[in-house]
């Protein structure tokens, strides 16, 4: 049963990885990289690596997806010069 | 950022997930020890907690919280700390960050240990805290001066 719902965690993170390189909008990738970020922290912590597990679920689901949006909204579609 | 109409419930929600954030994030910096966790954790935490009252609230409210002007002189503060215990156990005679070899205030060198680290996690979770935001404030605030 772990082994199953771990497959599917694996299988979840390659398709949020997939998405986030192919997907045309920016926000969707920035949310998608997030997802990315947020499986990968629970298959850290799966594999026993709480400390990295933590870390990984703060920073990189949480602090650094506020980031990538922030800078989404400083850019425009079409470039001004 | 422009002032746009806030919702009553993001705003509640921000300024009661805010609070119970930052509890955790303590707890998760005091209990490093025992438990996975520790000073850049907390730290984080503690960072998402301003960014979340930042994004809520906005500008005016936020600044109350942690200050602009101020988020770098308390990351300062915390690498000082780090550095700070460091060098006095260099000073006492030992290797950098050996904590027996620190000042002892009456105490035994286990709880050299557990001071010691206590204090430098404390000034890890300062500066990562400060320094988080601080770039959340480089990328949101207006840039007219740049053209």
């Amino acid at each position: 049963m772990s082994s199953v719902i771990e497959l599917l965690l694996y299988l979840l993170l390659i398709a949020s990885a997939l998405v986030a390189i192919n997907v045309k909008d920016l926000l969707a990738a920035a949310v998608t990289t997030s997802v990315f970020s947020f499986v990968i922290a629970i298959l850290f912590i799966e594999m026993g690596a709480v400390d990295v597990g933590f870390t990984e679920a703060v920073v990189g689901a949480g602090v650094l997806g506020v980031y990538f949006i922030m800078m989404i909204l400083r850019t425009t579609r079409r470039t001004e010069d | 950022m422009k002032s746009v109409g806030v919702s009553p419930i993001v705003r509640l929600a921000c300024r009661c997930m805010a609070r119970l954030i930052q509890i955790f994030a303590l707890y998760v910096i005091f209990h490093g020890h025992y438990s996975p966790g520790g000073g850049f954790q907390g730290g984080a935490l503690l960072a998402a907690a301003v960014i979340l009252i930042r994004i809520g609230e906005g500008r005016p409210v936020s600044q109350v919280e942690l200050s602009s002007s101020a988020t770098l002189g308390i990351g300062s503060f915390g690498a000082l700390l780090f550095g700070g215990v460091g060098l006095l156990a260099l000073l006492g005679g030992g290797n950098f960050l050996q904590y027996d070899a620190l000042p002892s205030f009456g105490l035994s060198p286990v709880g050299l240990h557990y001071w010691g680290i206590l204090v430098i996690e404390l000034g890890v979770a300062l500066a990562v805290m400060a320094i988080l935001v601080s770039i959340f404030d480089v990328l949101t605030e207006d840039d007219e001066s740049e053209g």
